[in-house]
């Protein structure tokens, strides 16, 4: 059996920068395993602008941003193993992986990160009613054909779901010849950036209907049409709304879903509403030394966060490698309320945490002139303004460990909405 | 000059096709999808029936019975996934145990062995997920599940080995009486040729359209409806919330909405059954899969329908005498009627098989084929091996060491099999029902732009002629910027 101290499952941005992060603090024996054929993840086929503002303070393509993180891992000389699929983990992390040069193989790691990104939400999970041609198509499997294999799937698109791929997707099938005839969103605000939204619909003229979802699929071999009607509060399509348009692509970006088969496989908790692992102020799952970042943990907005969180997975695996796992240490759980979703880390240890913790959450409603509030038990220690929040935007609070340790007595943290100054 | 032209390659078509490849006789299917398994065979409840629904005496009761007996056999012969899970059917109400005993007598006369009647304890034992108000059960302990696109496929594959020509994307437009035999006129669904097939027996087993070729040659009528049904498949993840097939007490209408695992791991929840006009309406319905979810809650609780990966609808072809139609048509000599083949057919297809093709070979006086082919093997699933077996597999071919579906884990080399075995994939659906490739939970959203490039590489074809399922259901339609 192979032995490495550091296994990364994923060459996306998440595992690149992970990578990166645990070399520099000291990791030598690490290994990245990608399934596909080359480093970079999805991001290979977001060919438009808009990455890395935060991180390199320019605005990069997908590709762009990806080499940035593979130039680093290569001038480290880190390891990595390309077309290998990660078929188990094991709880004593023990990683079974396959291709075709090696076969089937098992490696014993020392620490695991998980980096396995996410997958669309797919037409039948959606349980759109109609018939089933082809034509229908993930925002990703669309822009994975046009992007990088140069192919046109459809020539009258309609979207379901303000997603930011499909408001991408959007843009680029009118660029590349096609037209977009509306954007549907079951919600009552868009799921994506309000930046996409300027830039990819309205620049365009492409309309955006919100509060309004599919109600059937017509074409038997190739989509003919698709109806689409407003939907009231229950979210229930209102009878007389309906409006069909002739098309013959359906696309669909109605969310993603971060794909921890492999970290159920080894036994790691997941939260039910980020559908990602529970994790602590390490990025530490329910099993020690099996640590999660990027788009498996919670589905991100922005790249840019996924490689701020990455790195820090990375160095924190680096000392669970050196030092094992701490002593048994004071846990603190945050309690996400009034409106925040879920926090990323769900529990913190004083003690173990970093001086600067950055907590990540998404908001359920869209919020105006509101107050994200942090509560240490019941003494509020933040309050700050936001003047307009999106569940499509992720927020943060930064906990501060010297604060924190003015309160030692402490059993719980809250994070919540509140209206007003 | 054919001996027998088959017209229809669904399960009945090819068990026929394959009973009678038996002998030497020279023998046609010809079907007007681009794949074998392609109309009400690809949509169904992929159940193995006890036998205990139909009237005693009935062509169903009879054929449901010997079909489900031949199972086991026919399953290790042709490589069928098959599993006797064990059936229940639920009743809510006491005041309906008497229709509960009475399914019971039935099921007894019609020859299903071991039938007993739970109750409430025994049963919450058995299925923990059991609907609270159910009291009682019927217990079929032979009821069984299959995957019916590989029962299809192998039987197709099976005859296709032993001399059957099919012609796939083929559409039967008229059949005539001709001097000897029948003249079966057909257009090639893509290209538009008509070809005209001569045969001197015709075995109709067109599903739907039965009644219109029947009614082609014969004057005693049939007429066949449409019941559509539609269903919901679960994730793998719900697929051990029952571990036996759960029906309700059957109505007029059919047999209930079932719950039940699939061969595969997942959970099926159907069918609804709503009689159509239009016999290519396989859509889904808003009313239709709202049914479902509330209809199944009756005997299964806590169905966790927040976990269906897709939905799809099937249409049974129900004649209006309520029983399978099998014979020559008393005034067309040579005709052979295999129509009306609704629910159980499926569980009745090995027996229709057997009964068609005895018709055959005593109207053709036919002899055995002394090199008759009677096994057929799978494509190969590498899950089953140890590491071992694995490695050396993918030592031999590498290809098999390549995930190109990642929800089901299906590698290339299951792909290139499925391809390039007799009656292989040219479509996405064609390989998805032949590896599981697309079926998982992300529905082919990642591996589809892979297994395309596959078919463009191995059949070889145009990757703007890939279609999903046939004439017309192409992926792309052109290159960037050229549309």
């Amino acid at each position: 059996m192979k032995q490495y101290d550091l296994v990364i499952v994923g060459g996306g941005p998440a595992g690149l920068a992970a990578a990166v992060s645990a070399k520099d603090s000291g990791i030598d024996s690490i290994l990245i395993i990608e399934r596909d054929r080359e480093l970079g993840g999805i991001l290979n086929q977001c060919i438009h602008n808009g990455f890395g503002l935060h991180t390199f303070k320019e605005e990069l393509t997908g590709p762009e941003y990806a080499s940035r993180f593979i130039d680093q891992v290569m001038e480290r000389g880190i390891a990595y193993k390309l077309n290998t699929m990660v078929m188990d983990i094991s709880p004593e992390k023990k990683v079974t992986a396959m291709n075709r040069e090696d076969g089937m193989f098992e490696i014993d790691a020392k620490a695991v990160i998980l980096a396995m990104g996410c997958r669309e939400r797919s037409r039948g999970a959606l349980n759109i009613p109609g018939y089933r041609p082809a034509g229908i198509y993930s925002a990703g499997t669309a822009q994975r054909l046009v992007n990088m294999e140069g192919y046109m799937p459809g020539r009258e698109v309609v979207i379901l779901g303000s997603g930011d791929i499909g408001l991408i997707m959007a843009r680029r099938m009118t660029l590349e010849g096609a037209k977009v005839k509306v954007v549907a969103e079951l919600m009552p605000y868009s799921g994506g950036l309000k930046r996409n939204i300027v830039q990819c619909l309205d620049d365009f003229g492409i309309p955006l209907k919100l509060s309004h979802t599919v109600v059937d699929i017509e074409g038997k071999e190739r989509v003919e049409a698709v109806t689409i009607a407003e939907v009231g509060a229950d979210r229930r399509p209102i009878p007389g709304t309906e409006e069909r348009y002739t098309c013959d692509t359906l696309l669909l970006s109605c969310g993603l879903i971060p794909e921890n088969e492999l970290s159920k496989s080894a036994g790691v908790s997941i939260n039910p509403i980020t559908s990602g692992p529970v994790v602590n102020d390490s990025l530490e799952t329910s099993i020690p030394g099996i640590f999660a970042c990027g788009n498996v943990l919670h589905v991100h907005d922005l790249v840019d966060y996924v490689s701020q969180e990455a790195s820090s997975a990375g160095k924190n695996a680096a000392a669970y490698i050196k030092n094992g796992a701490p002593a048994d240490a004071k846990t603190v759980e945050i309690h996400p309320v009034d409106g925040v979703r879920y926090t990323v880390p769900k529990y913190i240890r004083p003690s173990e945490m970093d001086d600067n913790l950055t907590v990540r959450f998404r908001v359920g409603d869209v919020y105006k002139n509101c107050c994200i509030a942090t509560y240490f038990d019941d003494a509020l220690i933040s309050r700050r303004k936001r003047p307009v929040m999106a569940p499509g935007e992720m927020e943060q609070v930064i906990l501060s460990k010297a604060k924190l340790s003015e309160y030692p007595d402490l059993s719980k943290i809250t994070i919540r909405i509140e209206e007003g100054e | 000059m054919y001996d027998v032209a088959i017209i229809g390659a669904g399960v009945t078509g090819s068990a026929i096709a394959r009973e009678l490849s038996r002998y030497q006789a020279n023998i046609c299917v010809i079907e007007r999808e681009e794949d074998v398994c392609g109309g009400t065979s690809k949509a169904n409840s992929a159940i193995i029936h006890a036998g205990f629904d139909a009237a005693p005496g009935s062509l169903k009761a009879r054929l449901n019975v010997r079909g489900n007996q031949m199972m086991d056999a026919l399953a290790k012969e042709l490589d069928i996934p098959f599993l006797r899970n064990g059936s229940l059917v639920t009743c809510t109400k006491d005041q309906d145990r008497g229709g509960l005993c009475a399914l019971l007598e039935k099921g007894r006369k019609n020859g299903v062995p071991d039938l007993r009647i739970l109750e409430r304890d025994e049963l919450a034992a058995l299925e923990p997920n059991i609907g609270d108000d159910v009291v009682c059960a019927l217990y079929a302990p032979t009821g069984g599940i299959v995957c019916p696109f590989h029962m299809t496929m192998a039987y197709a594959e099976n005859a296709c080995v032993n001399g059957v020509t099919f012609f796939l994307n083929t559409k039967v437009t008229s059949i005539r009486k001709a001097e000897t035999g029948y003249t079966i006129e057909t257009t090639h669904t893509d290209t538009g040729e008509a070809e005209t097939f001569l045969a001197k027996t015709v075995v109709n087993a067109a599903g739907v359209y039965a009644d219109t070729f029947n009614n082609m040659v014969s004057s005693h009528k049939i007429h066949i409806t449409a019941r559509k049904g539609e269903y919901c498949l679960l994730d793998k993840d719900a697929g051990t919330h029952v571990s036996h097939t759960i029906f309700q007490l059957p109505s007029k209408m059919g047999k209930g909405v079932l719950v039940t695992p699939t061969v595969h791991g997942n959970l099926l929840v159907g069918p609804t059954a709503v009689d159509v006009e239009n016999k290519e309406a396989v859509n889904t319905t808003q009313d239709g899969l709202d049914a479902l979810s509330r209809t199944a809650s009756l005997s299964v609780k806590n169905l966790p329908m927040r976990q269906v990966i897709t939905s799809f609808a099937g249409l049974r072809a129900h004649e209006d005498g309520d029983d399978f139609v099998i014979g020559e048509a008393p005034d067309a000599k040579g005709f052979i009627n295999a129509a009306g083949i609704e629910s159980p057919g499926l569980s009745s297809a090995p027996a229709i098989g057997e009964m068609v093709a005895e018709l055959v070979r005593g109207l053709l006086s036919l002899s055995e084929k002394p090199d008759f082919v009677a096994e057929r093997k799978g494509i190969l699933r590498p899950e089953t091996l140890s590491m071992e077996e694995r490695n050396r597999l993918i030592r031999e071919n590498p290809a098999y060491g390549n995930i190109i579906c990642r929800c089901e884990m299906i590698t290339e080399g299951e792909i290139l099999d499925a391809i390039h075995r007799p009656l292989g994939a040219r479509s996405l659906d064609g390989v998805k029902r032949r590896t599981r490739a697309g079926m998982g939970r992300c529905q082919a959203g990642f591996c589809s732009p892979r297994t395309m490039e596959i078919l463009e590489r191995e059949v070889p074809m145009r990757m703007f002629d890939i279609t999903k399922n046939g004439v017309g259901s192409n992926i792309v339609v052109g290159v960037n910027k050229e549309i």
